[in-house]
């Protein structure tokens, strides 16, 4: 940024659950500035009745994700500059989730595709650790998970996920992948997977990968969760 | 958004559709052949015109590319292959194309 | 929309087809050479059991994967919910009646 005279041309969705519309804005350009920071701007200087969700600002809690120019994104660590087109930013929340309130999307139906995927130990306190070693095929494919912080970004950018909102999506179907590796899982994760909803619904399209703020692999996941789950049908292992 | 890998789920689901919708036609064609051999061959006939041409070229290209859009879904879910998709996106794509080209050129 | 019984029907009516759909490109390729006509295409398929199992077995496979597909579709395009399963039966049992009449024509 050379010079402090440039501003911003921002649309932001205005509405809740029922209607809405967006609505212009005029900002300030600032050096290193990031999408959060607009959105900051707007409801601190233009409408404080603007409704969005942060906490972190650096990319750790996964709560800032919107669509920025229809690109659902981490508004915390996405830079203007680098998404700007013509002066001008869209900012929208999160699709394929219900709207509460301007940017915020309620991820209450994202959370809910969870539930089948909340780890079950198999053992107690009173039994031996399991012994896992760190170069351990399935260890190192439990890593795939580990990492996500439930942004919701796989989520949002999911036509899978739009056409079918039963579809579990790639975010519920990784956590699914790493139970499946977890040797200390004690529920049965494939069969959770397997229903009409589950990991045989994705088409592979690869919004997932590509989108990813985290550079996972959900994708290749729930490869590996339909290979699992067909497996066991002809091997009954 | 939207990557070169939503093309080729757009082009197998496309293919796919036209194709299952074509299916009843081409059965409920061939099976005139026994009823009436005359009228299957006065509809044969028709295959001369250019606008048939091109109806027959882009059978056998949705034909082939679900061939090879499905091939690469296969090895993608039960090889676990991660890497260059896209250019096996891409060559399905060509292979197909070159597929239909040669029934084109031999058609003429 | 799709379980997992579905999808394993899927794909292995996409595997039985995998060598059948380069036969027929294949066939299709040799065959429309000078034009078709049903002398030519009777003379090469009447009477013979390999063609009738051939495309019998085609016919069954593209029956059952065209109706899983189209499910996908209207599911996916169209917003269906109720009735998927008996559409899916619908489309698969009239196309394979169809699909065998024309074999039968034609062998």
């Amino acid at each position: 940024m050379s010079e402090a005279a440039q501003e911003l041309t921002v649309s932001v969705w205005r509405g809740d659950a029922r209607a809405g519309a967006f609505q212009g804005f005029r900002v300030p350009r600032f050096d290193s500035q990031t999408v959060l920071d607009v959105v900051s701007w707007i409801q601190q200087n233009a409408d404080p009745t603007l409704t969005y969700r942060f906490a972190c600002r650096v990319g750790m809690c996964g709560s800032c994700a919107m669509m920025v120019n229809g690109v659902p994104r981490w508004t915390c660590r996405t830079h203007v500059s680098k998404v700007v087109e013509a002066g001008a930013l869209t900012v929208a929340p999160l699709r394929n989730l219900p709207v509460i309130k301007d940017l915020a999307a309620d991820m209450d139906p994202f959370f809910e595709k969870w539930a089948g995927s909340v780890h079950e130990p198999s053992a107690s306190r009173d039994d031996e650790i399991a012994e896992i070693r760190p170069d351990d095929p399935k260890r190192a494919a439990a890593s795939s998970a580990i990492e996500c912080i439930n942004c919701a970004v796989c989520h949002a950018a999911c036509d899978t996920v739009a056409g079918n909102p039963d579809y579990l999506g790639p975010a519920a179907l990784t956590r699914a992948w790493t139970l499946f590796n977890d040797t200390r899982h004690g529920g049965d994760v494939l069969e959770v997977v397997s229903g009409a909803g589950g990991c045989h619904n994705c088409h592979s399209m690869a919004s997932c990968t590509a989108n990813c703020p985290n550079e996972l692999d959900p994708m290749s996941a729930i490869a590996g969760l339909k290979r699992a789950t067909v497996r066991r049908v002809f091997r009954r292992d | 958004m939207r990557k070169p890998l939503w093309y080729a789920y757009l082009l197998h689901r496309v293919s796919g559709l036209l194709l299952v919708l074509f299916l009843p036609v081409h059965f409920w064609i061939l099976a005139l052949a026994m009823r009436d051999a005359d009228r299957l061959d006065a509809f044969l006939a028709l295959a001369d015109r250019p606008m048939v041409k091109a109806a027959e070229f882009g059978l056998v290209f949705l034909l082939a590319a679900h061939l090879f859009g499905g091939l690469r879904v296969l090895a993608l879910e039960f090889l676990s292959w991660t890497a260059s998709q896209k250019t096996l996106a891409a060559g399905s794509v060509a292979v197909s194309f070159a597929l239909a080209a040669l029934f084109l050129l031999r058609a003429i | 929309m799709i379980n997992r019984p579905l999808f394993i029907i899927q794909r292995l009516s996409a595997l039985v087809m995998v060598p059948l759909v380069f036969g027929h490109l294949a066939l299709m390729i040799y065959a429309v050479q000078g034009g078709l006509s049903v002398d030519e295409i009777l003379g090469r398929t009447q009477g013979s059991w390999f063609w009738f199992c051939y495309y019998g077995v085609f016919v069954l496979a593209a029956s059952v994967h065209g109706a899983i597909g189209l499910r996908t579709i209207c599911g996916e395009w169209l917003g269906l919910r109720r009735g998927l399963d008996m559409l899916t039966w619908l489309v698969a049992a009239s196309l394979t009646c169809l699909g065998l009449w024309a074999v039968v024509a034609v062998t």
